[in-house]
């Protein structure tokens, strides 16, 4: 015990606390519970900030000469037209919805295979090495992926494919993915670690192969990590600006193949909020957009919440 | 381990015979030319000082200690006569007929109904048994280690629920659907109260009529109670094997004595 050096340090502060006058410490004790209240209060705080300034931004035009119908039907955005301006958000929404799930029918099988092997295969450096690489490349900036997709995906694209355009739909996709892919490893590796090695060991000794093992013991004991890990990933897809406006060829229009580029809704905020006129029709519906962004978000961490707790509850297994 | 054309000769004295075992992890040899002959039939106890390699070498003859990278074994293991190192020998089969409890109940996260059913799904091709089956895979199991009435209302509650003894009792059951031959037991109670243990033994004591049945413990007077034969190990060897009563009362090896007598930790 007297080894321990923190607890002798500990303990003459804890005695020193004491010490404190009641008329003191009454003081002290409510203020730090009060901090640590507002800590926490603050996150909600922000948020409903952000939200509020968006409504308070996109209200006359949502509210008002927006038909909420075209918005959300037709493909028509013509937000800068002389003779008549139209919103039609359609084929941005369709854009979204394409590289996103694109991306993740990528990112998913790479990004959980790779958080397996990591967790279940590799070993002492190569696991090392694998674990900073991949930390590495969730550090890359946003806009260097963009440079990446234009520079040398984009021609690559051309010289393999013969499209007429290298930056386009699959573009953005593979770029989106493997900005996911960081995250859902380093999550769903975390998750597959914090499966305790007796499952592991259970189902070896019954004769499973190590396959087995992780597709009937971790896959099931993990998934709440592995889906929280999958989450993040279609987070980072659908919030992702900088890479797609660079990546995606920025063409308003319903792809009809991998390789007919495309926009999506962040890329639109992204390049047109600079130029639109500041309180103007076009400058409100940018911000009708984000806060379709805003429920979309709201909506994939909702769904996640519900089916996180309902795959995960207790009584049935 | 089906029976083969070696398997006929002394299949019936011996289930399990070691030649000169050695085990190092990295540099450490834990065990020391283990030569040992365990009988069919019956309750093996293995016993001995804390490090002495009683786990170690129970581990071998599932070779569930091959998962560790620096483990090397020489010398032979032989079960049913045959020798589990050949390269002929399938890990899988194996360990089906070699069942392992663990020192810390580990059933899976998983139902109850879908424990004991795990083994079967893991060797069976996928539509071997009918529902109707299945259930009855279930309850003989849970009803061979008496936990059938405890939990025939709850089969799809998650056994990571279950008490304590619950949970070993359904670690065992989950073993017999396989219908093994050996059953290796690391410490089973040392998790249980009283009468969790008293409980394990009695079941363990019904087994043995079925199975050879190999149990590590360090409780010497558990040892007396269930064993018909008993191994003492010291520092990585075999000290002494005999019928359980002579190793207690009439030790060959002073080592065992001061053990038995309670002079070792
Ligand atoms: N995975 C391992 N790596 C290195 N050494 C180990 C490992 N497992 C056990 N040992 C060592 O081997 C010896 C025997 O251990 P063990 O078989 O667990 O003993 P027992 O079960 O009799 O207490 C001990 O000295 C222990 O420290
Ligand atoms: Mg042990």
């Amino acid at each position: 015990m007297s080894a321990d050096p923190v607890n002798t340090r500990d303990r003459p502060t804890l005695r020193r606390l004491a010490a404190v006058p009641a008329g003191c410490r009454g003081l002290t004790e409510p203020l730090i519970e009060w901090l640590i209240r507002i800590c926490g209060w603050s996150a909600i705080l922000f948020v409903a900030a952000i939200f509020f300034f968006v409504l308070r931004e996109a209200a006359p035009m949502l509210f008002g000469k927006l038909d909420l119908v075209e918005f959300f039907t037709s493909t028509d955005w013509q937000p800068t037209s002389e003779v008549r301006q139209r919103y039609g958000i359609l084929a941005l929404l369709v854009g979204t919805l394409h590289v996103s799930l694109l991306a993740m029918a990528i990112a998913v099988p790479l990004g959980l295979g790779a958080a397996v092997y990591i967790s279940e295969f590799s070993r002492g450096r190569t696991r090392e090495t694998l674990k900073i690489t991949i930390e590495l490349l969730a550090a890359i900036p946003s806009i260097v992926w963009g440079f990446i997709a234009y520079m040398v995906l984009g021609p690559l694209i051309i010289r393999v494919t013969g499209a007429p355009v290298g930056v386009n739909l699959f573009n953005g996709s593979v770029v989106l993915a493997l900005m996911s892919v960081p995250i859902i490893v380093s999550v769903g590796e975390d998750a597959l670690k914090a499966v305790p090695d007796a499952y592991r060991e259970a189902a070896l000794a019954m004769g499973a192969s190590r396959w087995e093992v992780i597709v009937r013991v971790l896959f099931p004991a993990a998934k709440n990590g592995l889906l929280a890990a999958v989450l993040l990933g279609i987070g980072r897809a659908i919030g992702e600006t900088m890479a797609v406006l660079m990546a995606t060829g920025h063409a308003v229009l319903i792809p009809r193949s991998l390789f007919d580029p495309v926009r999506t809704l962040t890329a639109t905020i992204a390049s047109e909020l600079g130029e639109a006129v500041k309180g103007g029709d076009h400058y409100r519906v940018l911000f009708v957009i984000g806060l379709v962004l805003f429920a979309v978000t709201f909506v994939v961490n909702f769904v996640a919440d519900v089916v996180v707790k309902g795959v995960g509850s207790e009584r049935r297994a | 381990m089906t029976t083969g054309p070696d398997l006929a000769r002394g299949v019936d004295r011996f289930t399990i015979q070691t030649r000169d075992l050695n085990l190092w992890y990295g540099d450490f040899q834990a065990l020391k030319e283990v030569t040992v002959r365990i009988k069919p039939r019956m309750i093996t106890s293995l016993i001995g000082p804390s490090g002495c390699g009683k786990t170690t070498l129970l581990r071998c003859f599932n070779r569930i200690n091959e998962r560790y990278e620096n483990v090397t074994t020489t010398g032979e293991i032989r079960i049913f006569g045959r020798n589990i190192y050949d390269t002929g020998v399938s890990l899988s089969e194996l360990r089906k007929s070699v069942g392992m409890v663990f020192q810390r109940p580990n059933p899976l996260p998983i139902s109850i109904y879908d424990n004991v059913l795990f083994g079967v799904r893991l060797h069976m091709p996928r539509m071997t048994f009918s529902r109707g089956q299945k259930q009855e895979l279930v309850e003989t199991a849970l009803r061979d280690v008496q936990l059938w009435d405890d939990v025939k209302d709850q089969l799809r509650r998650k056994a990571t629920l279950l008490t304590l003894e619950q949970q070993q009792k359904l670690c065992l059951a989950r073993l017999l659907p396989l219908k093994p031959r050996i059953i290796l037991m690391d410490e089973p109670c040392s998790a249980l109260d009283a009468e969790g243990i008293e409980h394990i033994e009695e079941l363990v004591d019904q087994l043995r009529a079925k199975y050879t049945i190999i149990m590590v413990t360090h409780n010497m007077g558990q040892a007396r109670r269930i064993s018909q034969e008993c191994i003492f190990m010291f520092l990585g060897r075999i000290v002494e094997h005999g019928p359980t009563l002579e190793v207690f009362l009439t030790p060959r090896h002073k080592d065992t004595e001061m053990y038995v007598t309670g002079r070792y930790g």
